[in-house]
Formats: C-alpha cells, structure tokens, sequence
C-alpha cells in the first residue's frame, strides 16, 4: 500500500514538469534539445560542487560534526552558486546558437526567441535539480517503512515532495527573469535570482520546521511566477482579457 | 515495477544519500538468529518467509493472554508477535503458527533459563535411526519402554510458515520493547492511533518440501546453467579420531588386532540456526573423553599394551546419527583403517555433566546372547574398578532397559559389539533442557567466585570439573584395565585443571591464554563469541578442528621439527602422524610442532554418498539456502495519510495539466506584446 505514497509524491514533484514537458516543449525536437542541454548543465555544475564538497569532506577531520555540518552549509552555498555560473554559461551558448539559427533559417529570425530558451531552459535545469534532490526519497518511499522512528514528522515524504514541485518551477522562473536581466542589462534582476536563491536553498536547513521553509518558497515562487510573467511580456490588461474571453466562451 | 527501477536509478545515482534516508526509516536489529528450514527424506522443517521479507505490526506477548490481540481482536493484521523468553511455548507458537493474522515470531531471548524443563527437541530422539527395529528388539521401538527426553516438545521438528527469530542483545531488545511501548500498546483494549511500529523480517529459504525435491531441482539447474544453483547443502562434518598407537591411515590393520573404541559424540542442536550452547550435550560427554586420553597418555606402556585404544568424536549424530553411521559404512567398505570385526568392545560417553552417579547404559538384546553379555559384564567391572577406587558411583540400569540414544546404536546395528554408554541419567535424561538454547555452563553447574578475572575463572578448578575429572580417571583406568594393562593404573589420574580449562574454553569464553597456547594461530582468529555446537554445512567447523588439536595435544608429543616441516608434515612418516604447528605467545610457550595421531574423517551421510535420499536408514538432513537474513523495525503510516498523499498527487497532475493546456491555448492573449509567439513561458 505504500506505492501510493510512492505514486503520490512522485506526481506531486513532477507533475507540472511534466504536463509542461508535455504540453509546451514535446512537440518541437529544437526545444526538446535545448531543455535536455538545461539538464546536462545543471548536471555539470553539480558534479563540480560535488568535486569540492567531496574534497572538503576529505581533508576536514570527519568525526567532527559541529564542522560537517558548517562544510554542508558552505558546500550547499558554493552549489547555489556554480549553478547560477553555469546559467550564465549556458546563456551565452544559447545567444551563439541564436546567431547560428537566424543565420540557417530563410527568414533570418531564430525559430525560439531568447525567452522561450530561457522558460525551455530553465524547465531542463528544474527537473535535474528536482530530481537529484527527491529521487532517493522516493525509492525509499515505496515502503515497508515510513519516517518516524526517531520521532521524525511523518510528512517528511509529503514535504519533500511539495518543495522539489517549488524548485523546479523556481528554477524556470529565475531562468527567465535571469536571461532577460543580461538581455536589457538588468543587473537588480539577477542579483535578485541569485539572492532568492540562496534564500531558498538557506531556508531547507531550518528543516524540520517544514512550516518555515515550505510557505517562504511557496511565496518566492509566486513572486517569480509574476515577475517572469510580466518580463516575457505579460500584463494585467492580458490577463483581463485572458479571465473575460473565457467566460465568454 | 516503477520503483524497482528509481530504486536502482538511486543506489546509482549515490549510494550515501539512499542510505540517509534509510537510516530516517529503519532501525536495522543485527544481534539476531534465524530459524532456518532444514530438509529430510519426507519432511521440511523450520521457517519460511516471503521473498523479500514478513512484515507485520508489533505485538508484545508476556503471556497467554496477549495472544488474543493477535489472533482476533487487534485491528491492523497481520502481526509480528515479539515473545518474551517466558512466554515461548509450544502452545503459544502452535496457537500462532495455524493462524493467518500472524506473520512473524520474534523472540526476545533472555539469560536466565525457564523454572521448568524446557527442549525444543523430540521426546525420543533420532527414533528410526537407531539400533532398535521391527526385527531387532521390536518391543524397544520408538522409545517403548523408556521416553529419554519426556519433556520435549519437539519445537524443532515443526514447520512455520513464517520466519522465527532470536534476538539475543538486551539493548537491542530494549529499543523494540520501547517502540512497542511508545506506538502499539493497546490502552483499555483499544488500538492507539497510526503510525504504529512495524517489523520486517526476511529469511527466504530456496529448499521445499524435502530433500528429494530439493536435491533434484538443484542438479537440473546445474545441468542447465554455467552457474549452478544448488537449493541446499548435506548436513556434514568430519569426525575425529586418535589413538596412541599409530595405524596407518591409508592401509588396513590385520584382523588380529583389536581396538576399543572411546567415543563421544561432538554436535547439538537448539531452535535457532548456529545457536546451540551444548553444555550437557555433548561437550561434557568429550570433555571427559579428551581428558580420559590427557591421562592415558602418562602411561608408559600404553604403546605396548595388547588392545589399542582408539578415541572417536562424532559429528553430525544429533540429526540421525550422521558421522556415526558415515564411519560404520567407511568401515563395512574397508574405507577406514578399522574394520568392524576389529572393534573389541566400545564405550561412549553421552551426557554425563549433570549430577555425581553415572550410570552404565548396555543394550538388552544383544546380552541375550552369552559371548556378549560376558564381554559387556567385564567391561562394567573393569570401569567399577576404577569406580571404587575413585569414589565415583557407577550404576546399572535395569537390564530390561533399552540403551539410550547414542552412536554405538549405529555399531550394533551392523555387529553385535559388547558396549556401554556412560550418561548421568537412569532413565529419562537429567538434562532439563536438552538441545535448546538454555543447556549452558550454568546447567551443568558451573560456578565461579564473584569478582574473578576471565585469566583467574580460566585456572579455577569448579565442583563439575573435579566431578567429570573423577569420571575421567575412572573411565582412563577401566580402559587402561580393558586393553589388558599390567602396570598399576593408580597412577592414571585425570588433571581437573585441564578439565576446568575445557569447560571454560568450549562454553564460557574461546578467546583465552590457554587456547591460545594449545591451538594453532589459524584457529585463535573468530573466538570472541562462546562456540556453538551446530554440525552446519560448512566444514569443518571450529569445534571439530578445535577438538583434534587437543587430542592431538593430549596424545601426542611435541617434536623439534621446524616450521615448514611441520605445517607440510614430516614426509618421511607421512600416512601415520599428523602435525600442529603451535605458534607461541609472547610470556608462555614457545613455538613448536606437534606429532600426534590424530586424524579427520568425513562425516557425511552414506545417503548422500549413495545419493539415496529417500533412503530410511541413513540420514538425508539437509539445509536450505538462503540470501538474506535480516530484521529491521520502522514506522508506518495509516492508510488515509497514503491514500491523502496519492489523492493529492492526483489532483495535482490533473490541475497542472489544465492550467498549462489554458495558458498554452491562449498564449497569444497572455504574451500579446510580443509579436508571432508561440506558446512559450509560463
């Protein structure tokens, strides 16, 4: 019966990626290669702080935990970081394929704007880093046993689950907010990326406090949400449209 | 199948952060023992449990009456029953093995041994096997007449459909006496709220039904696969043997020659795998026997005398007579060195560490014959002897009285030898607890002084030690009489020192100085639990090893043969002596070899030998294998927190699928400042 819990986490983490996945990128192969390109540079970025957390382990004296415990802060730091690093990377390789593409296509525009690289992109950096951080839990989900034994809340799978759906469609929004912050020179709005970011990876060490770190991320995201809405071209007046068409309908 | 694969995808990915969740989950309880199936010729005994493991809500059971939490009134079956040491009975476990709310007995063992007569085993034990048959003392048959073991209620001989464990680490016990306390103890008969504490237990074993069944699938898998996939293994061992004179192992004595035949057997058993203390049975049966040689071995003319005395030590006899009925058919077949027709007289030692009168076991029908029962009455006068003069009470049964079970049942079944078997019983056994796991030093009433250290206990000589050195001097002496010795055998005396070093060393603590300087370093490795005297199928099995070094010990001499010589053997006398080479610690003894004739044999069933297993004269005892044995305990949650969880999960696929299937759909209305978009961001 704990494959319910198995199934319910897993639709609860991936879900919206995957109805995005689906509904918005699927269907053309050019996203589809960009989203998996997200993926493998966030991948990249993990196995580099990996490298130094790694390193960090080893030359530490390990028994000591009041020091492992600063090194995992440190490391989750350096992590948040390199990954930022490797958005810009990545945003630099995309701006040269747009080069390359407008170059190919007959009309001299590129087939994907910068926006749509930077939602498709950041989808691809959202479900690696979703996936890393939940995947384990989820194989342990599946039971006999839940958490609890050592007087553990018994919602660790239900939580865990609603903060990787919150890091994963962070990521897409910061992506976007982080593209257009180089793209018209906005240097507020990558600090602000970079700052909610480490915000958020700051707020999962208050853990077990699920309250406390769940409804700040969950009220970041909605903050996102709006700002990448409204810097890809989004405004109240479409949105009025948006709500009165489809009641007319 | 979806989380068998992010299962291996996770241990892939990074095998520490599956572990730290799993150390969230489960705590795992390691101290514990199985009870393991175990196979015959019609039968399959023991437990069983489902490919990945039994798992179950905790229910504590004191006694009886918690029983019916489990059987009928507790809502959340199916139930793992931890049993407290007092409350495991044949009833308890009978009354839980035929119901299907149970899925698991987990034993919290304890020290101190029930106030009443506990033995997992049968009443009459290795019944078929033995001398008595249809044609051969009919009226003896399955313990007709005397019932050796009254109080056994044959546990071990049962089959559960569900694994059996034993926890023997109080700590251990305590964490699941606690979780079980905190989360599962029912409060005015009603059930406390999810999550509950929770056990899985898995010892899924290969073998079914019986060894037949067993032993074919495992050859058809071996013929059809490069690896070979045996289901289970023989019971099997090596027995030990020795004399003083040396026989040459590879050829056959002349027919004149005559042997007495010293024996004992080596083997126990309990409910549980691997967990078989053996106090009573057998180690003081060859306690006795080896320090019976220790004082043999001062005698001079023990090489001269005209009979030879030969000690045997049985492996295997607790399950039919396995290493017994192996030498007999090695020497019917002119295997052994010895045949049957050299075999004077034989005496065998069973339990004999319970009480001060031993008392002298023969079997009736063959004194009907004339030859015999002479021979067999000078063999008692020949031990009263020694009796008297050691001030020991040898006794006689009554001659209508069957013979226990023993080895020499399996030698008389082929030749009719004038013997005894020496126990500490007259008729039902003395030993309380038989074959179980409560047959300790502490049985057999060994006590030492508050305050002694484990070096001061190893070099104090206790009342059992003197009384099993008094037994020892005597049989050393009746021997000694019996091979036709002239010299005075007053001056045979057993050594209670090394009697008390014995007993120490096989039941309370192996890993000791005395150990040490008596056994080669190979063996001092793995000692620091307290042996346990299981035949297995593993061999030989340190016990076995243990046993001929010290014999060879006893009986042997130390020779000035270096290191290399003595770990290839001296080839020059190769085929006639066998050698230890005993490293030397540092403060006492000083490295050297020894040469002594001390030999294994294989101590495997005929039946297997003859690959009969169906066969009803030979034991067909087999042991199942199995992969994984292991118990770890956790919480789970209710059914409505899972279902919630699915439900949510549910709603939130569906919801995300039609919000994005909205904004996609009228992308050009939310996004409309930006010409020619395709639906794009959020």
């Amino acid at each position: 019966m704990t494959v319910a819990v198995f199934f319910g986490c897993t639709f609860i983490a991936f879900g919206p990626a995957l109805a995005l996945f689906v509904l918005t990128v699927a269907k053309d192969p050019l996203r589809v290669i960009v989203l998996i390109a997200g993926a493998f540079f966030w991948l990249l970025s993990l196995l580099l702080s990996s490298l130094v957390w790694f390193i960090a382990v080893k030359a530490s004296n390990e028994n000591d935990a009041q020091l492992q415990k600063t090194l995992i802060i440190f490391g989750v730091m350096f992590s948040v970081l390199l990954q930022e690093v490797f958005r810009f990377a990545y945003y630099k390789l995309l701006r040269k394929a747009i080069e390359g593409l407008s170059a190919l296509s007959e009309d001299g525009q590129s087939p994907l704007t910068v926006q749509q690289m930077a939602y498709v992109g950041g989808l691809g950096f959202g479900i690696m880093s979703g996936a890393f951080s939940v995947v384990n839990i989820l194989a342990d989900s599946a039971g006999p046993g839940t958490v609890g034994i050592f007087h553990d809340s018994q919602y660790y799978f239900l939580t865990s689950a609603f903060m990787t759906m919150a890091i994963i469609l962070l990521h897409t929004f910061w992506s976007v907010i982080f593209f257009d912050g180089f793209e018209n020179k906005r240097w507020w709005a990558i600090m602000a990326v970079i700052a909610t970011h480490f915000l958020v990876s700051g707020l999962t060490f208050l853990n077990p406090f699920y309250e406390v770190s769940l409804i700040p991320a969950y009220v970041i995201m909605v903050v996102m949400a709006a700002w990448a809405y409204f810097t890809s071209g989004g405004s109240f007046e479409n949105l009025q449209h948006f709500f009165t068409r489809k009641k007319l309908q | 199948m979806a989380n068998r694969a992010v299962i291996l995808i996770s241990l892939w990915l990074s095998v520490c952060a599956a572990n730290s969740v799993e150390r969230k989950i489960y705590i795992p309880v390691n101290a514990t023992s199985p009870c393991v199936r175990l196979l015959n010729a019609t039968h399959q005994i023991g437990c069983q449990s489902a490919m990945r493991g039994n798992t179950g809500i905790l229910h504590l059971v004191a006694n009886s009456s918690d029983l019916d939490w489990i059987l009928s009134d507790g809502p959340n079956p199916p139930y793992i029953a931890v049993i407290e040491a007092p409350a495991f009975t044949r009833d308890i476990l009978m009354r839980l093995k035929t119901n299907p709310r149970v899925s698991g007995v987990f034993l919290l063992s304890s020290d101190v041994p029930p106030s009443t007569n506990y033995s997992p085993d049968l009443k009459c034990p290795n019944e078929y096997f033995g001398v008595y048959t249809d044609d051969y003392g009919a009226e003896y048959l399955a313990c007709n007449g005397t019932q050796w073991n009254p109080h056994g209620n044959s546990l071990s001989y049962e089959d559960f459909p569900f694994p059996v464990f034993n926890l023997m680490n109080s700590n251990e016990s305590d964490v699941i006496r606690e979780c079980y306390f905190n989360h599962n103890h029912p409060v005015n008969g009603t059930a406390p709220p999810f999550p509950l504490c929770a056990m899985q237990i898995s010892a899924h074993m290969h073998g079914v039904t019986d060894t037949p069944t067993c032993m074919r699938r495992s050859s058809a898998q071996g013929g059809l696969s490069l690896s070979q996939d045996v289901m289970c293994d023989p019971l099997s061992d090596y027995n030990v043997w020795g004399s003083f004179h040396p026989v040459n192992q590879t050829g056959q004595v002349s027919a004149e020659s005559k042997f007495i035949i010293a024996a004992s057997r080596l083997d126990s058993r309990s409910f549980f795998w691997n967990e078989a203390p053996g106090a009573d049975s057998p180690v003081s049966g060859f306690v006795t026997l080896l320090a019976a040689a220790q004082a043999l071995r001062k005698v001079t003319d023990i090489q001269d005398l005209p009979k030879n005395i030969l000690f045997m030590f049985f492996q295997g006899e607790t399950f039919d007579y396995i290493g017994s009925s192996r030498m007999v058919y090695d020497m019917k077949l002119n295997k052994f060195p010895i045949a049957l027709e050299n075999i004077d007289s034989f005496v065998e030692l069973n339990q004999v560490g319970i009480g001060a009168a031993i008392w002298m076991h023969s079997d009736p029908v063959s004194r009907r014959n004339e030859t015999v029962n002479e021979e067999v009455v000078d063999l008692v006068k020949n031990l009263q002897e020694g009796g008297t003069e050691t001030n020991l009470s040898l006794h006689e049964p009554s001659h209508t009285q069957p013979i226990p079970p023993s080895s020499f049942q399996r030698f008389l079944r082929e030749r009719n030898i004038p013997g005894l078997v020496l126990t500490d019983h007259e008729t039902a056994y003395s030993n309380r607890y038989y074959h179980s796991t409560y047959d300790t030093a502490e049985n057999m009433g060994i006590k030492y002084p508050d305050n002694l250290s484990s070096e001061e206990k190893l070099n104090f000589v206790t009342e059992t030690a003197k009384n099993i050195s008094r037994l020892a001097t005597t049989l050393a002496r009746g021997l000694y009489r019996r091979a036709g010795g002239s010299s005075a055998p007053e001056d045979i005396e057993a050594d209670p020192l090394l009697v008390s070093r014995m007993l120490y060393s096989f039941l309370i603590q192996p890993n000791n100085s005395w150990f040490e300087s008596v056994l080669s370093s190979d063996l001092h490795t793995n000692l620091d639990k307290p042996l346990t005297f299981y035949v297995a199928v593993q061999s030989p099995v340190p016990v076995t090893r243990i046993v001929q070094q010290i014999l060879g010990n006893v009986t042997g001499t130390v020779t000035n043969l270096t290191q290399e010589n003595c770990t290839n053997g001296d080839q020059t006398l190769k085929g006639s002596y066998s050698y230890f080479w005993i490293d030397g610690d540092a403060n006492k003894t000083e490295s050297h070899c020894v040469q002594a004739y001390v030999w294994l044999t294989k101590a495997q069933s005929p039946a297997f030998h003859l690959k009969d297993y169906t066969s009803r004269a030979f034991s067909t005892w087999t042991e199942s294998r199995w992969k994984d044995i292991s118990a770890r305990i956790y919480l789970v949650s209710s059914k409505q927190l899972e279902i919630i969880t699915l439900v949510t999960g549910i709603g939130i696929l569906a919801l995300s699928f039609l919000v994005t299937f909205l904004l996609s759909s009228k992308s050009d209305i939310l996004f409309s400042t930006i010409p020619d978009t395709s639906p794009a961001a959020y």
